[in-house]
């Protein structure tokens, strides 16, 4: 008998215990997207003509990079010993810098299949999410995926899996999303070990938002999961973290299509849609009531979201800054996470401070802006934010180096990160000197199986922002993995330094570091900038300094030549044109002082040398 | 070979529209001949020339006579466009290598242009030369004929220069061809080129000093562009041949101005220096002065009335239009009055006289902080500006562009 479910479970009326709520916890290319595809197709909700590669991913962005950012859910059926049942799958972000949205989709599910990639083992960012769901007391099932490949090592990775979060190797279920082996065994195993969900049908409704996305034909789409009690059609509903009331216009199951539906049941898990256009009115992590019968005591677990990392982003072409800002009033729509407010740079013109959750978040963003709205940015290098407590007991938060205070300053305290990293044992060498030149200081190292590595340490944000992945990529040949968590803050022995251009300070290049870093940060930026800025009809002194003392120094030789030789006949008209282009060009200039400085010598600075690398070889 | 400027299409009939003709007024008359022809193509040059291997010594032979047609085709545009009748105040014969031609096709020529247009009074007649290519006999010939000054292609005297250059002719030949342009009673120049690759600064003092004995009354001085599509621009891209920064231009510019000026040599344009305000090019002095000029031959390059035309660059294309009766132009420019001020700064801020500062401000150039700005950075000279007049220093003639960026922005 096929276990694809003839009929369905009618949602609102589903019993919670034929309902399994379930997630997948993977790393980024270990097979998520396509090990979901797998169940939709198995389960018959999606036929496999309509069937598109990663049909959950839905942003252009997300399938290229192969990573989820929103997360949705999916309401299969499936009949196993004769009961039919409502699978819920719930798609969880992959990337640290997403933890809270991930430890909300998390909040919402019984159970976490624990997919590792068998060719590769498990990943730190996976470590990560598996511990939130240990957290959340999820019932694990440790599954390999890509049995299909032939660098494929079930044993040593089932071993490992084992070894991690107990059990016998033999468990360990073996798949592959590409052939479709083993999914519906895996499918079974969810129904048999992951609890079906609990909750009071009487008690006042309790739905907990786990994501809430904005669709520009229907507004804020939120999904919800049921705790306690039920939601119906048309009921004015409330939203407990700021008591607004709205109505529910449509409730339903996406399948993975919406289906509207006659409301959700304790337990239910489905989307719910009020007419609201901003997402920030509906909160990932808040608790959705009715207005008629509230519910008095929230559920537990929400935050609001916190950025982590500040950048300036600025348009290249100054005259697109209003298109810049109705890009990111948008944008705001379906990322509660993302802040901003306007700022200038002496530099750079005008554009906006954005705080991000990560470097990720801050790259997804960047892109989104350039590639949705066509817009040509140039981000300033990620900035920390500092709480900085002056001589007088005043205090200052600072996430923009240039707006950090000039005054005496008593203490300056930093954010910290737990950082985790997972890598073959061959570079812990490489990994340890990495991070104790990042300001790192190791909290413990563990063995996993007999060949790979975790070691984690505590060390600031700072040090993690920039290039520190980057860096730890090329020195392990892409191999080791990391995760960071927050680990409050630490006061840090801070400075910040300024570049000068001809006495000139370039506010785009101010940088808070460690002072044992000023001078290295000073000689690379004064350095860099040498190259990249042209020769000027005068010398042009470019200075690092530390408040009034200079570190360091460089200087761009004065230009002695910039004439044509032969100025005849033909040669008239070509000048001419030559002249029109390079006054065209001075529009792209930007004055500090008497120096002009192109564009593209304020990017190609604040591009970290690896970013350059990358760029080069796609040429 | 050199990019063409973008232009519109030249009209078949080649009449220069009335606006445009209104310009020429005030404006003397000149005429250039391209001659497309070299032995031998040196791997630094991109003009418009042809070796007989590229193209047959057959075209060769009809040149002239195709040329004659052009002087003909002329006289019936500028007359049915209405400009009014001049006389030539210059004639220039540069190519390529015009003393490849035999005197006789030159004279032919010189002779139409007299006949069609007629010559004014103490006119200046030049002709490029090849040391190679000329004798005596040949220069006496054109001294005959009327010519009064040639220009002769020197480069350096340095033979591993040369060799990089591909100049082939022997630099004995130089001093010879001086000699004979000089007891015939022709004016003489020569050129140099200086920043080749392998050039050291005591190469170039070698060559300024042989120029300087050989006693003409003018010499010009590039340095030498490397232009894209050329053999020595790709021995640069392989790696083959190191091309030399500016900052050895500039000293090689200064050693000139230097070695030049002792020797009794004035700079009148940024490339160029006389013996006197009588020996220098009057023919070149009518380009920086934005006058009008025909420009005859395949690829040469015409200003009339605020219109530059370029003709066709192939020989024989160039041959088919002239007997077809149609227009040998390919694209042309009409400059508006903003880009004609344009080009005035552009090219009058080169020579020695520079450029009048009350003009310009009439113009909306020359900013006082642009002015103020120059003077403080020693572009141009300040005395100069307080009598009305912006002129380059040693220093400004090396930054001349930067200098015209600043008066035009």
């Amino acid at each position: 008998m096929s276990p694809r479910a003839n009929s369905k479970l009618e949602p609102s009326k589903t019993n919670p215990d034929f309902i399994r709520n379930f997630c997948i916890i993977a790393h980024i290319d270990h097979g998520k997207s396509t090990l979901a595809d797998r169940m939709l197709q198995l389960t018959g909700v999606v036929d496999a003509r309509s069937m598109r590669a990663q049909y959950l991913d839905r942003m252009d962005i997300e399938r290229e990079r192969g990573i989820t950012i929103k997360s949705q859910a999916v309401r299969m059926p499936w009949e196993f010993e004769n009961q039919v049942y409502a699978l819920n799958m719930i798609d969880t972000p992959g990337h640290v810098d997403f933890t809270y949205e991930v430890s909300r989709s998390l909040a919402a599910c019984e159970g976490a299949v624990l997919l590792v990639d068998a060719a590769q083992g498990i990943e730190a960012q996976t470590l990560a999410n598996l511990y939130l769901a240990m957290e959340n007391d999820l019932t694990i099932i440790p599954v390999l995926n890509k049995i299909d490949l032939p660098a494929a090592q079930p044993e040593k990775y089932a071993e490992e899996l084992a070894n991690l979060i107990g059990g016998n190797p033999e468990d360990c279920l073996r798949v592959s999303g590409k052939t479709g082996v083993g999914v519906d065994e895996l499918l079974n195993k969810i129904i048999q070990t992951v609890p079906h969900p609990v909750g009071d049908p009487n008690a006042p409704a309790r739905a907990m938002i786990f994501d809430s996305v904005y669709d520009s034909y229907r507004g804020v789409v939120t999904y919800v999961r049921m705790v306690d009690g039920s939601l119906s059609n048309r009921e004015k509903i409330t939203m407990m973290s700021t008591k607004a009331v709205h109505d529910l216009l449509e409730i339903g199951v996406s399948s993975p299509e919406p289906e509207q539906t006659k409301g959700l049941g304790v337990g239910e898990v489905g989307y719910l849609i009020t007419g609201v256009k901003d997402v920030r009115q509906s909160k990932v992590g808040d608790t959705v009531t009715t207005a008629l019968k509230s519910a008095t005591q929230a559920l537990k677990g929400y935050s609001e979201p916190k950025p982590m990392v500040y950048s300036g982003v600025y348009p290249i072409d100054g005259s697109d800054y209003p298109i810049l800002r109705e890009a990111l009033d948008k944008l705001k729509l379906s990322d509660a996470s993302l802040v901003y407010e306007p700022e200038t740079s002496v530099a750079l013109g005008f554009g906006f401070r954005c705080g991000f959750l990560g470097l990720l978040h801050l790259e997804i963003i960047t892109e989104r802006l350039e590639r949705e709205f066509n817009l040509d940015l140039i981000a300033t290098a990620p900035s920390v934010i500092y709480e900085v407590t002056l001589d007088d007991k005043k205090e200052v938060t600072v996430t923009n180096p240039s707006e950090y205070p000039t005054g005496k300053i008593s203490k300056v305290l930093e954010p910290m990160v737990r950082a985790t990293i997972l890598s073959p044992k061959d570079y812990v060498g490489a990994i340890m000197e990495l991070c104790q030149g990042r300001r790192g200081v190791m909290v413990d190292m563990q063995y996993f199986g007999t060949d790979r590595v975790q070691l984690r340490y505590d060390m600031p944000l700072a040090e993690i922002v920039f290039d520190f992945f980057d860096h730890l990529k090329s020195k392990t040949q892409g191999y080791a993995s990391l995760d960071y968590e927050e680990n409050g803050l630490a006061e840090g022995d801070l400075v910040k330094v300024d570049i000068l251009l001809q006495g000139e300070q370039v506010d785009a290049f101010s940088a808070i570091v460690h002072k044992d870093k000023a001078y290295a940060y000073g000689v690379m930026m004064t350095t860099k900038l040498r190259e990249l800025i042209p020769r000027q009809q005068f010398e042009v002194p470019i200075q690092a300094a530390i408040g009034a003392r200079i570190i360091a120094r460089e200087s761009i030789r004065a230009m002695r030549k910039d004439v044509l030789a032969k100025c005849y006949g033909g040669d008239i008209s070509r000048k001419r044109k030559l002249l029109e282009k390079q006054k065209e060009g001075k529009k792209r200039m930007k004055m500090v002082g008497r120096v002009e400085v192109p564009q593209e010598a304020f990017i190609a600075a604040l591009t970290s040398d690896s970013e350059k690398k990358g760029k080069k070889k796609g040429d | 070979m050199p990019q063409f400027p973008k232009g519109e299409l030249a009209p078949a009939d080649g009449l220069i529209p009335l606006r445009a003709a209104v310009s020429s007024i005030d404006k003397t008359f000149h005429a250039y001949v391209h001659v497309p022809y070299c032995k031998a193509r040196c791997g630094y040059c991109d003009f418009n020339t042809y070796t007989s291997e590229e193209i047959g010594s057959s075209s060769q032979g009809t040149f002239a006579q195709t040329l004659l047609k052009e002087i003909e085709f002329s006289a019936g545009v500028l007359e049915n466009s209405r400009i009014p009748s001049r006389k030539l105040s210059t004639v220039f014969f540069g190519g390529g290598t015009p003393t490849l031609l035999p005197a006789a096709d030159l004279i032919a020529i010189l002779d139409k242009l007299k006949a069609t247009f007629g010559f004014e009074p103490e006119l200046d007649i030049t002709t490029e030369a090849n040391p190679d290519s000329v004798d005596e006999e040949y220069l006496e010939q054109l001294k005959q004929a009327g010519f009064t000054r040639v220009s002769i292609g020197m480069q350096s005297a340095v033979p591993k220069v040369l060799a990089v250059l591909e100049r082939t002719h022997n630099p004995e030949n130089v001093s010879k061809a001086v000699s004979a342009a000089r007891s015939v009673g022709l004016a003489t120049s020569v050129d140099l080129i200086y920043g080749s690759p392998t050039e050291t600064l005591d190469d170039w003092r070698q060559s300024l000093q042989a120029a300087i004995d050989l006693a003409t009354d003018h010499i010009s001085a590039y340095s030498l562009i490397v232009e894209e599509g050329t053999k020595l621009a790709r021995q640069i891209k392989s790696g083959q041949l190191t091309e030399p920064d500016e900052d050895m231009h500039a000293d090689m510019y200064e050693l000139a101005e230097q070695m030049l000026s002792a020797a009794g040599f004035t700079n009148y344009e940024v490339s160029n220096w006389s013996k006197s305000v009588e020996t220098r090019s009057a023919h070149n002095m009518a380009y920086w002065k934005s006058m009008d000029w025909w420009g005859y031959g395949p690829g040469a390059h015409s200003h009339v009335g605020g219109v530059r035309w370029w003709n066709v660059k192939n020989p024989a294309a160039y041959q088919d239009r002239i007997n077809a009766a149609v227009s040998p132009a390919l694209e042309r420019e009409l400059i508006d009055e903003e880009n004609r001020n344009i080009e005035r700064v552009m090219l009058e801020t080169r020579i020695a006289e520079g450029i009048d500062l009350t003009w310009l401000k009439e113009k909306g150039f020359a900013s006082n902080q642009a002015v103020s700005e120059l003077i403080a950075e020693e572009l141009v000279d300040a005395k100069e500006v307080f009598r009305g007049f912006i002129t380059l220093t040693l220093k400004g003639r090396l930054l001349a562009d930067l200098v015209v960026r600043k008066l035009i922005n």
